[in-house]
């Protein structure tokens, strides 16, 4: 059984109307293994605290970045981060080795339907393609990429009943991720990771086989 | 002279003795007082004959509790009050004067007897349930608000009862009183309205109710505002006194209760910017005369008419007792009051009154009733106000207790409790500002300041501020620092501002304060008395003003953004050295610190904290989006 720790970057500019996000952030809050930052309650001006970043990516093993899906992309602080924290010289360059090995992971609501997130969708590309800048800054800093897990037409799920049942996977799912029960090359061929979460989480051990 | 300084000490003696042990064994101090009284009167008999007349000067207590009450009653909420008041109060008077009649009938006594019986044992005691519900904090109760409608009720009847009362008297006592001739004690009370006809007295009521209102909306005003503008507290307090006696001689001359007339000015100013610090001066005087009332309930128990009718008038007590507390039950049922709060209504105002004795000895002068009687009924009265706090007692540890098992009564009460509310002292310049971001907030704020024009502008703007030293504790007291959530200090005076952090952190350790400080010297000081967030006055709007200047001067308005938010947490870190540094340098010199030497060291200090950084490998204003080395891509390979 592993003892990964787990960073939670979370970016949400307007909690106090988020939908979905909220009882996510509540329900990793309680999990003892998950470190969770509010970036825009800790850095209201976006004045980021480059060290203090830097140390507490030192400190985990796991790396997930939680957000609603702006224009296709993080909103503004996470972008904010990522240009400050990611330095030449810690993550990437050849003394830049700060990151190398750990896993990371996007975790997003998209308003969008499923359908639209597809080459013949109004859309265009799926939800895993829109993510490859971030797939390839896990890539350069030497970090496993993990599909994102996401939850679309996020507006219309608590109506419709779908909040529970995502925030009770993104629990697993971060258990399964603490313990090391993540398959990730059954997970990396996949889309979206909560497309077929059963598969990627093992029972046992993967590593431990 | 003599000898009132000797009663003085006495009655004093009495309730600084009985009051703080009633209090320490869970009796409160209405109890502490009665039994004061018990025991300097009938027991060791030190005062007595006094007591009546003394009465009457300690009725005063309650005619400013009423004004007290009065101004925690914006009119609105009166409006909105009025059902419980009429419904309530009116069913309460009515049915209990009937049924009370009739059983007084049914023991044989004369018609005109069981009414005034039933008229006197249909009051409840202003004073004790008052006192009782405030120190217990039950006042905001549902129970706590529908009996005090029920008492404002009785206090309005009162008038309409001592005009009926001489319709009742008896023709045998009549002629007994008129053989004895007139006058040994009896004499006429001074009156405005003695011998008008009817019309005319009323248009007398009516003139001098609205004078109360009138006088109260719009003479108060500059009369206190050039009484605070002189600056003289003891002038405050005198015209606060003057206006709740000046009212309660009106009403007296035309024969209303001063109680009802105080109260009537106490919510025409309960808008007033001057109402806490009205509270805060009459609190005191109100305090000690209700006291002083209480006692002279204790020492009126007259032993030898007690233990010769024992039975009877501790029979009657309780029949009192239980019958008010069943009708009241009743009531409370028909007019939804739930849960324990039906038996807070109940038994909070199952007693006979203070109004009972007034109208008992205005029943025996005119006839009423006889001697006999009326001393007997006088126990009653006693007797029962004697139990109203043990009934407190036996509601807060059995009947509360038990409601606490069965169902969680708490959302009730949060409503009236978590307002959440900041007090400003000080709205000036600074506190002005604070207070709009609050209150634009939704935060309810209470903004106090000691600058009456000031006041009155922030009003005229419609920002809600009351007249008031915030330095002194009984000031703060009455604002409501007990439940706060915090304190802006804003005040001018920068002792003040100390000592009023240091006060509030030992008085109040839960309130959070937000201190305004002049400079670093105030700033550390502040911080030594535990203020919890400190921002210096000048600190933000320079460092702006630096910035608009590098602006100007050509630099980039991002990299400024930068190089202030360095600025700053070099400060930020520095910050502790320079507090312990300054901790020092008082601690080692009693007086006369240099202060030029002392800021002299801080500057060095940040000096050193801004090159320590620069050493980094990166300038504290550079470190974020510094480009990689030309050379980077080196380190890539395909």
């Amino acid at each position: 059984m592993k003892n990964n720790k787990i960073l939670l970057l979370f970016a949400h500019p307007s909690l106090s109307r988020s939908e979905v996000n909220r009882p996510m952030f509540k329900a990793a809050k309680e999990l003892d293994f998950v470190t969770v930052v509010d970036l825009y309650g800790e850095y209201p001006n976006f004045k980021i605290d480059i060290d203090k970043e830097q140390q507490r990516l030192n400190a985990h093993d796991i790396v997930v970045f939680q957000f609603p899906f702006y224009w296709y992309s993080t909103p503004a602080i996470l972008k904010e981060w990522q240009d400050l924290v990611l330095e030449y010289g810690f993550a990437y360059g050849s003394e830049g080795t700060a990151l190398h090995g750990k896993t990371f992971m996007c975790a997003l609501t998209a308003g969008g339907a499923e359908k639209a997130y597809r080459a013949q969708g109004y859309n265009h590309f799926t939800i895993r393609e829109l993510l490859q800048p971030l797939e390839q800054t896990a890539n350069l800093t030497g970090m496993k990429y993990l599909p994102p897990f996401a939850l679309f037409a996020s507006r219309t799920a608590v109506e419709e009943g779908r909040v529970q049942q995502h925030v009770g996977d993104y629990v697993a799912l971060l258990t399964a991720l603490h313990q090391g029960r993540v398959d990730l090359s059954k997970a990396s061929e996949l889309q979206r990771i909560n497309d077929d979460l059963e598969a990627v989480i093992a029972s046992t051990t993967e590593e431990n086989k | 002279m003599t000898s009132i300084f000797i009663q003085a000490f006495i009655y004093l003696f009495a309730a600084v003795i009985a009051v703080p042990l009633a209090k320490k064994l869970g009796l409160g101090s209405v109890l502490g007082y009665l039994i004061a009284g018990v025991i300097i009167g009938p027991v060791i008999g030190l005062v007595g004959q006094e007591t009546t007349a003394i009465q009457h000067f300690a009725e005063f207590g309650v005619v400013m509790m009423l004004f007290l009450v009065g101004l925690e009653l914006e009119p609105k909420m009166l409006w909105n009050m009025k059902s419980k008041l009429i419904g309530l109060g009116g069913l309460q008077v009515s049915l209990t004067v009937v049924i009370v009649m009739a059983i007084a009938l049914a023991f044989g006594q004369p018609v005109t007897v069981a009414i005034a019986i039933g008229l006197i044992f249909s009051l409840s005691s202003t004073a004790i349930v008052l006192q009782s519900l405030n120190e217990k904090g039950l006042n905001k109760s549902s129970g706590g608000q529908s009996a005090f409608s029920v008492l404002l009720m009785q206090d309005i009847a009162v008038i309409p009862m001592l005009a009926f009362i001489p319709m009742l008297a008896l023709p045998e006592l009549v002629e007994a009183a008129s053989s004895l001739q007139t006058a040994t004690e009896h004499h006429e009370e001074l009156s405005l309205v003695a011998g008008l006809p009817s019309w005319a007295y009323g248009l007398a009521i009516i003139a001098s109710i609205s004078a109360v209102i009138f006088g109260g909306h719009f003479l108060s005003r500059p009369l206190f505002k050039y009484v605070a503008n002189s600056g003289l507290r003891e002038i405050f307090v005198a015209t606060a006194l003057l206006l709740v006696i000046g009212i309660a001689a009106l009403m007296s001359l035309v024969g209303l209760s001063p109680a009802l007339g105080t109260f009537l000015a106490g919510v025409v100013l309960a808008n007033s910017e001057f109402k806490h610090e009205l509270e805060t001066n009459i609190e005191p005087f109100k305090g000690l005369l209700l006291g002083l009332f209480f006692i002279t309930v204790g020492a009126g128990i007259n032993f030898d008419i007690l233990s010769q009718n024992l039975t009877p008038i501790l029979v009657i007590t309780a029949a009192v007792i239980l019958i008010k507390g069943a009708i009241l039950y009743v009531l409370a049922i028909i007019f939804k009051v739930k849960g324990s709060n039906r038996w807070l209504f109940a038994l909070s105002l199952a007693q006979v009154g203070e109004f009972g004795f007034v109208l008992l000895s205005f029943s025996l002068q005119n006839n009423v009733l006889s001697n006999e009687l009326a001393s007997m009924l006088q126990l009653v009265v006693a007797i029962s106000m004697f139990l109203t706090p043990l009934l407190f007692i036996l509601y807060e540890k059995v009947i509360l207790r038990r409601y606490e098992l069965q169902s969680n009564e708490q959302g009730e009460y949060d409503q009236d409790m978590h307002k959440g509310t900041v007090i400003i002292a000080g709205v000036g310049r600074f506190g002005q500002i604070v207070n709009r971001m609050l209150t634009a907030n939704g935060i309810n704020t209470v903004v106090l300041d000691r600058q009456a024009t000031q006041v009155q502008n922030l009003r005229s703007i419609n920002i809600k501020s009351y007249y008031g030293d915030a330095s002194r504790p009984d000031l703060l007291h009455t604002a409501g620092i007990e439940t706060a959530d915090m304190i802006v200090i804003a005040i001018d005076d920068k002792e003040e501002a100390v000592s009023l952090t240091h006060h509030i952190k030992h008085s109040y350790p839960k309130v959070k304060i937000l201190a305004r400080s002049f400079d670093k010297g105030h700033t550390y000081e502040l911080r030594d008395q535990g203020a919890d967030i400190i921002v210096a006055e000048t600190y933000f709007s320079a460092l702006e003003m630096g910035a608009s200047a590098l602006t100007h001067l050509g630099f980039h308005p991002f990299d400024i953004e930068q190089k202030k938010h360095a600025f700053n947490t070099v400060e930020n870190n520095a910050s502790d050295e320079l507090y312990n540094e300054w901790k020092k340098r008082t601690e080692g010199e009693k007086f006369g610190q240099d202060y030029r030497t002392m800021f002299m060291t801080l500057e060095e200090t940040i000096k050193t904290a801004m090159e320590a950084n620069r050493l980094d490998k990166h300038n504290a204003t550079e470190r974020g989006w510094t480009p990689p080395p030309k050379d980077y891509l080196d380190d890539f390979k395909d």
